[in-house]
């Protein structure tokens, strides 16, 4: 009786998806620099999202990691200030700058508080105009590079997404570790470092998005005090990846009781027309919680693991579709034959319309959720804009989704999901799996 | 200098606003217990439509029976399974197509589940919760592919990593009667025999309303929560009979531990010391403040006085730290760590760490830098009312823990009020030798290998 009755709560919720409430207005600033802000009064702080395209695949491939060990020192001193100077006076602010880089874009999430905004807003500036490079922060650095490129070579997971990204994209800079060899590395001269800062924080490839405490007016003023000094252009973008995924194993041994495999194929581009089928066909295969096909086989009804996921990987230049298991030595082997098998099934079968049901409301349901913080919102339209999405594309999204039809989900299915074209990279002593392609028998 | 100024004058102001945050902060919490017994906290924020529902039970790791270890662990997982009224894995399947996600941890005073949903699906996560209270019902089947998942687990995130391995071990020595020493996850031979019998037992002990925290954060009404939590939790009754936590407690502890845990699996090598530490205790938490900031002076961060010492100065670490963790219902631990620049032997960076600390108990606190950190923990309030969810996992942790509203909301204040004698007081008493074990996490030595 009450499984009954929470299937009619389900229904009626079902109809009725939270909204999400976002009143995003694009500010461009007297200096020309474009931003999206979403204005949140009622907390005096604001969160900004700066991103730089193209990140660290904009290296000169000689100096491999340079844009990763240049993005760790914008923080190690600016202007007149040394490192630890620099690191009082960001404390005094009770601020937090944090750099980050990634195979497509350098990123800085800031936030800092209302009263002391224009001193935040100046050792922001410093940092990214006016970095040090000094060379012991450059050699304290590098070390920390180095002791963490140390440790992903005895990281099963690191050993295997490496491998996995080596063998799909090939010489494409996704192939290869955006934070270098232990080789080119050790070789980054300062002269490296000034270059790669030039390649990478240009205004020709910057995307803003501010909330919290700030009027659009501040906000302008705001932007051309913090950016107005960054060069016109920088390195150009590396062009499209030619992915290279055949079917079969690779082996990497390594000692420890429990294996790791990734494992991908061929994706959808986000732009694709495609891209929400696919987005839903993932969801009910393998990016759920516990309620994914994946999950529900290899974990729930056999015990093969702690967690078992699938997920698109839309990059500027190459789309994938990858996942990733871990399982004991002597059951890795039945965990990738199960997953292979549901891809199969998938493929072939499709998915049930109670199945595209489920899949759609939480998809739907999931997106107003994402938006609970000023700092989450700054990303997400920083991210929308990298995408080329309409400002008012939070409203539409979920229609979008919604239009996403049985007939669709099938056809991308049976279209998208090559079973025997996935690659399983496995990491560990696996006991029944050596290394093949799907040619040599 | 003109940052400098400008960061003092904002001081001045900081006083004001910050003072005004903490009260609104204070004004979104919303606390009461029902009449079986069962503690509800509210933290609203009606800026997104948006809830956090989560169940606390006062129950973990170190409440379990001798011989279970990983009990109220693998319990948490059993919970996913049927109820009289739910099959298997429904529960995430109704949390997923209302496009919510569920979750759950265990740690060693408590486990919590928890869901965040569109707030216009409370009612029905309380419906869900409140079944699973009392009405589990798995097979010996779910028993015993569960027990295969938590092995997984245990493979993932123990046996797979060296650090975790041997964190374990120090764990192990530094509790010598204290159920700490035993891990979360549970050994893996205790692991290996749990059955139907020691998961109802656990679960029988101690999942009640009146061994409950209710926690609900996001986009709800105080007075809606009140209704909602009477009409799916208030009836259901309490537990008369709801053990005491009683745990064996430690010793004095007089002998100095040490330990090697070598693995070939090691990538980076360092030296980690826990000494054991007093934590928070309601209506006396002024010790564990004063250890809450010291190991923010000493090694907090980028102007720590390890990191200073030992990476700017000597460049004897690559990496250096202090860490204090006060939530804990019994005696906890207060770590340092260092990570050797390379060519620094293990030996000689535990020598630099420990001249580090002594020349600190020498030179003092900077006021400086207390002033600092002290203003970053008033601003954390103000950035904290943008993530309600971790007010609420606050309160959540802190009352399971034996801790009150009342301890929660003073808490900051009392950081504020501590002064640097506090500070130097707690670490001559916290950095006693006789009450740690220090570890070195090394590859095997292959240098003395016969063939």
């Amino acid at each position: 009786m009450t499984r009954l009755a929470l299937a009619l709560i389900l229904s009626f919720f079902a109809s009725l998806p939270a909204r999400a409430e976002v009143e995003i207005q694009e500010v461009v600033s007297p200096g020309g620099i474009t931003a999206w802000l979403v204005q949140e009064p009622s907390i005096p702080f604001v969160a900004l999202e700066l991103r730089f395209r193209g990140g660290a695949s904009l290296d000169n491939p000689d100096k491999r990691g340079a844009i990763n060990l240049m993005t760790g020192l914008l923080e190690e001193g600016a202007a007149d200030l040394d490192a630890r100077a620099f690191a009082r006076t960001l404390e005094g602010l009770a601020a937090s700058l944090d750099y980050d880089v990634g195979p497509d874009a350098v990123s800085v999430s800031a936030r800092f508080l209302t009263e002391n905004r224009d001193d935040a807003v100046a050792l922001l500036r410093a940092s990214l105009i006016e970095p040090r490079f000094d060379q012991d922060a450059i050699d304290r650095v590098r070390e920390q590079v180095l002791t963490g490129l140390r440790s992903d070579a005895k990281d099963p997971d690191k050993i295997a997404r490496a491998a996995f990204n080596a063998m799909a994209y090939g010489d494409h800079p996704y192939g290869s570790n955006y934070r270098g060899t232990l080789d080119s590395v050790s070789a980054l001269t300062r002269d490296d470092i000034v270059a790669a800062h030039s390649a990478v924080l240009a205004r020709d490839r910057l995307y803003v998005g501010a909330v919290g405490d700030i009027t659009p007016e501040e906000l302008g003023d705001l932007l051309d005090t913090l950016l107005g000094a960054l060069p016109e252009t920088g390195a150009p973008q590396p062009g499209p990846a030619e992915i290279t995924i055949a079917g079969g194993y690779t082996v990497i041994d390594f000692d420890t009781p429990q294996s790791v495999a990734v494992f991908g194929q061929l994706g959808v581009e986000q732009d694709d027309p495609d891209f929400f089928a696919a987005r839903v066909l993932n969801q009910i295969l393998g990016a759920g919680g516990f309620e994914s096909r994946l999950m529900t086989e290899v974990r729930e009804k056999r015990g093969l693991t702690y967690g078992v996921y699938s997920f698109l990987v839309p990059r500027d230049h190459a789309a994938t579709l990858q996942g990733q298991v871990a399982s004991s030595n002597d059951r890795i082997a039945e965990a990738t034959t199960v997953i292979r098998e549901e891809w199969a099934r998938a493929a072939a079968e499709g998915v049930t319309p109670e199945e595209l049901d489920a899949a759609k409301t939480f998809v739907t349901g999931a997106y107003p959720l994402q938006f609970d913080g000023n700092g989450p919102i700054a990303r997400i339209m920083v991210g929308m804009q990298m995408l080329g999405l309409p400002i008012d594309y939070i409203a539409t999204r979920n229609d979008k989704v919604e239009a996403v039809t049985l007939e669709d989900v099938n056809r991308v299915a049976a279209e998208l999901l090559t079973p025997d074209a996935l690659h399983f990279v496995v990491v560990g002593k696996p006991e029944g799996i050596e290394t093949s392609l799907p040619n040599e028998g | 200098m003109n940052r400098l100024r400008g960061a003092l004058s904002a001081l001045v102001i900081s006083f004001v606003s910050i003072a005004s945050a903490a009260t609104a902060q204070e004004d979104a919490v919303t606390t009461f217990t029902l009449d079986n017994g069962m503690e509800v906290v509210v933290v609203e924020d009606n800026r997104a439509p948006v809830v956090q529902h989560m169940l606390w039970y006062r129950a973990g790791s170190a409440d379990e029976p001798v011989g279970s270890s990983g009990v109220a662990h693998f319990l948490e997982h059993l919970l996913f399974k049927a109820t009289d009224t739910l099959e298997d894995g429904e529960f995430s399947a109704i949390v997923a197509a209302n496009g919510g996600r569920d979750n759950a941890f265990t740690s060693y005073d408590y486990t919590a589940y928890f869901q965040r949903v569109a707030a216009d699906r409370l009612g029905l996560m309380m419906q869900m919760e409140a079944d699973r209270m009392r009405n589990i019902n798995f097979t010996d089947e779910n028993v015993a592919t569960e027990r295969d998942v938590i092995l997984e687990e245990r493979n993932q995130r123990t046996d797979s990593n060296p650090r975790a391995l041997f964190g374990e071990q120090m764990n192990a020595a530094q509790y010598l009667n204290h159920r700490y020493g035993v891990p979360i996850i549970g050994w893996r031979h205790e692991m290996e025999t749990l059955d139907r019998d020691d998961a109802l037992g656990f679960y029988d002990t101690y999942y009640y309303p009146n061994n409950a925290i209710l926690v609900v954060s996001g986009d709800v009404d105080a007075d809606e929560v009140r209704a909602l939590a009477q009409k799916h939790y208030g009836v259901i009754p309490a537990n008369p009979d709801l053990p005491e936590r009683v745990r064996s407690a430690e010793p004095p502890q007089t002998a100095e531990r040490r330990l090697i845990y070598r693995d070939a699996r090691v990538a980076q090598e360092y030296v980690s010391r826990s000494y054991l530490a007093p934590e928070r205790d309601p209506g006396d938490q002024r010790a564990a403040a004063a250890l809450t900031l010291l190991a923010e002076v000493l090694g907090g961060g980028q102007t720590s006085y390890m990191t200073e010492k030992l990476q700017f100065e000597s460049q004897k670490a690559v990496f250096s730290g202090a860490f204090y963790r006060g939530v804990s219902l019994d005696d906890t631990t207060f770590d340092v760590v260092i990570v050797p620049a390379p060519g620094v032997s293990l030996e000689e960076a535990e020598t630099a760490m420990d001249e580090t600390l002594a020349q600190f108990l020498v030179d003092g606190v900077d006021a400086e830098q207390l002033d600092r950190i002290k203003y970053q923990l008033r601003a954390s309030q103000i950035y904290a009312r943008d993530d309600v969810d971790r007010i609420a996992r606050r309160y959540g942790a802190a009352l399971s823990v034996g801790l009150t509203v009342e301890d929660v909301q003073s808490w900051p204040d009392i950081l504020q009020s501590i002064t640097p004698d506090d500070i130097m007081a707690a670490a001559r008493d916290v950095l006693d030798r006789n009450a740690s074990v220090t570890g070195w996490l090394t590859r095997p030595d292959t240098s003395e290998v016969t063939q």
